[in-house]
């Protein structure tokens, strides 16, 4: 087949248990704007055991059509299960485009596919544009986050790529919208998934509410001193039901748990508003929170980096201004 | 249980610094470090063969000066390095680096568990483990926090989103781990001089009979980055400094209502 059989952009909806990722929605939006530049369109892709939910929501927010493969086997994320639905489909359909997003099971996932399917991948992109011959620009971050670098597979179809949650933004959704959906039945015997997830230990922060999805961001550096204080942030983001996050140096700190590090080797947020308490703003901590809308920095040092870059800087100790702040907030919230 | 490490050197980016005027990296005086995922994945392997037995090989894709860090490899804990190291393998991405990676790794023999840091602190892909285990058709297991093996039986703990999953596998496995999966050892004086003597084999695109030339090397690569520039810095809003915590603390809610955040 040739290069130009390939068509459509592809968005990998992940799942977990039975919840949609918001990044894959995220990325059927800028998705869209890609697909329509070739005229073409915007597909999802959904695997799991029941797929209604994640089929609806991807047609909600904008999918023009909807590849669903349904299965026991496909309940749990595994690499082989997914990695060979994902083959079979594209050798089906040849997409030109695959985009997934950059979490743990997306990376994972990815790689596999791209192995196979002998094409190139760029990880972890923050910006996606398209050139004057069709092709995507992959844009990401790299030596952590100092440059940028943007990427071609000009080649090779389908061209992927994983792009980090929270750079885009999802559609308004749209109950009424509607697409045609396709049902692909694909089989992966038992014996080919070699991999099985016996249990599942919780360990997000009590509140629930996580860094990927919060609209409010609360996090702590160095600064906080000791892993005591973390109770603090966790008080000034209950006010705005939000999540509590981390720097690189608090997590390596043994304060608080790594799955709450935002930054290049962390998690990357796009919060309504990131509140730094304490955080320095090393460039490996920037790159994570740079999607914020608002960013509000608290430090003591008023040299600090982080003020570079956020948009309300507040000179003086965390341990005066935050719980005046947690005070007033709740105040007005009161009225 | 026979055991391979990946390790990759690379600049320590929490050193490099940007030219200010040209607006380019500084990789001058920028240390050469071995990754820091690849060091835990290391102390994986060697607690792994303290507690069961057999053997622990390091390999790494690199320039000459790679050997550098087989050689800190060797000061905690590696029985055997090897370099990969040809001209031709010069401006690899991750498809082609995992392929050159996945055809040494079939050279060097059978190995029973291959263990690679989560990613690269250069690059942050996150891809080349997974790519090593479709090449080797392995099962891989990623994000490791925890890994337990009995018999041939391997019990990870992976990083997900929301906590831990444990998921149970069968060796020979590709398994990618984060760092806080264990605190790597230290070399002491006296295996810091023995890994100096150590010697370290080099295996050359000659010495991989196997290899597809199309598959390596810039030309092999199906990625190709087309330019690198700065990132664009957001700019500096607001800056709030009253006489008290508390009045900064009342001014800053005063702005966030202004501008209706709050």
């Amino acid at each position: 087949m040739n290069i130009g059989d390939y068509k459509n952009v592809w968005v990998f909806i992940e799942t977990a248990h039975g919840t949609v990722k918001n990044v894959g929605l995220e990325l059927i939006n800028q998705g869209k704007i890609l697909a329509e530049a070739n005229q073409e369109k915007v597909i999802a892709v959904v695997i799991g055991k029941n797929n209604d939910t994640a089929v609806k929501s991807a047609i909600e927010y904008g999918a023009d059509e909807v590849i669903c493969v349904e299965g026991d086997e496909y309940q749990d994320f595994s690499t082989d299960g997914y990695t060979n639905v994902m083959v079979k489909l594209c050798e089906k359909y040849l997409p030109s485009v695959i985009l997934v997003g950059a979490t743990n099971n997306g990376r994972d996932l990815a790689s596999r596919v791209a192995i196979r399917l002998q094409t190139g991948l760029t990880a972890d992109c923050t910006d996606l544009g398209i050139n004057d011959n069709g092709l995507i620009t992959w844009t990401r971050p790299a030596f952590g986050g100092n440059i940028m670098a943007t990427i071609l597979c000009a080649d090779r179809k389908p061209q992927m790529g994983t792009i980090r949650p929270g750079v885009f933004k999802k559609a308004q959704p749209d109950a009424t919208r509607t697409a045609e959906v396709i049902k692909e039945e694909i089989k992966t015997p038992a014996e080919s998934i070699r991999t099985k997830i016996i249990d599942i230990i919780k360990a997000v922060e009590d509140s629930g509410v996580k860094l990927e999805e919060a609209e409010v961001i609360v996090s702590g550096g160095r600064g906080l001193e000791k892993p005591e204080n973390f109770a603090l942030l966790r008080e000034l983001a209950d006010v705005f039901g939000g999540a509590v996050g981390a720097s690189r140096a608090a997590v390596d700190a043994g304060w608080i748990s790594p799955l709450q590090q935002v930054g290049q080797t962390g998690k990357t947020v796009g919060p309504k508003i990131y509140i730094a308490c304490g955080i320095s703003g090393a460039v490996q901590h920037l790159v994570g929170i740079s999607s914020s809308e608002t960013i509000i920095a608290i430090n003591k040092d008023a040299d600090a980096p982080i003020f570079d870059v956020a948009d309300y800087g507040v000179v003086g100790d965390l341990f005066e201004v935050v719980p005046a702040l947690i005070e007033e907030i709740k105040k007005l919230k009161a009225c | 249980m026979d055991i391979l490490v990946c390790v990759k050197q690379v600049p320590d980016t929490s050193e490099i610094k940007m030219d200010p005027v040209t607006n380019t990296l500084i990789r001058a005086g920028v240390p050469s470090i071995v990754n820091p995922f690849d060091k835990n994945a290391l102390e994986a392997a060697v607690q792994l063969k303290e507690a069961h037995g057999g053997t622990v090989t390091v390999i790494s894709m690199g320039p000459e000066q790679a050997k550098a860090a087989l050689k800190e490899c060797i000061s905690v804990g590696a029985d055997k390095a090897v370099l990969i190291s040809d001209r031709m393998f010069g401006g690899s991405d991750t498809f082609a680096t995992s392929y050159i990676l996945a055809t040494a790794i079939k050279k060097l023999g059978k190995f029973d568990l291959i263990l690679c840091g989560k990613q690269a602190i250069d690059g942050d892909t996150a891809q080349v483990g997974p790519a090593i285990a479709e090449h080797l058709g392995m099962a891989q297991m990623t994000y490791a926090a925890k890994i337990q093996v009995d018999g041939n039986k391997i019990v990870i703990n992976r990083e997900t989103d929301e906590g831990y999953e444990v998921m149970e596998g069968t060796l020979p496995v590709v398994c990618t781990v984060v760092k806080s999966i264990n605190v790597p050892r230290f070399a002491t004086i006296k295996s810091k001089m023995a890994s100096n003597k150590a010697r370290i084999d080099v295996l050359t695109a000659g010495d991989l009979s196997d290899i597809d030339p199309t598959k390596i090397g810039l030309k092999g690569s199906p990625t190709r980055v087309k330019k690198t520039f700065v990132p664009p810095r957001r700019k500096s809003g607001i800056q709030i400094k009253e006489e008290t915590g508390k009045d900064s603390a009342l001014k800053l809610v005063e702005k966030l209502v202004e501008s209706k955040l709050i």
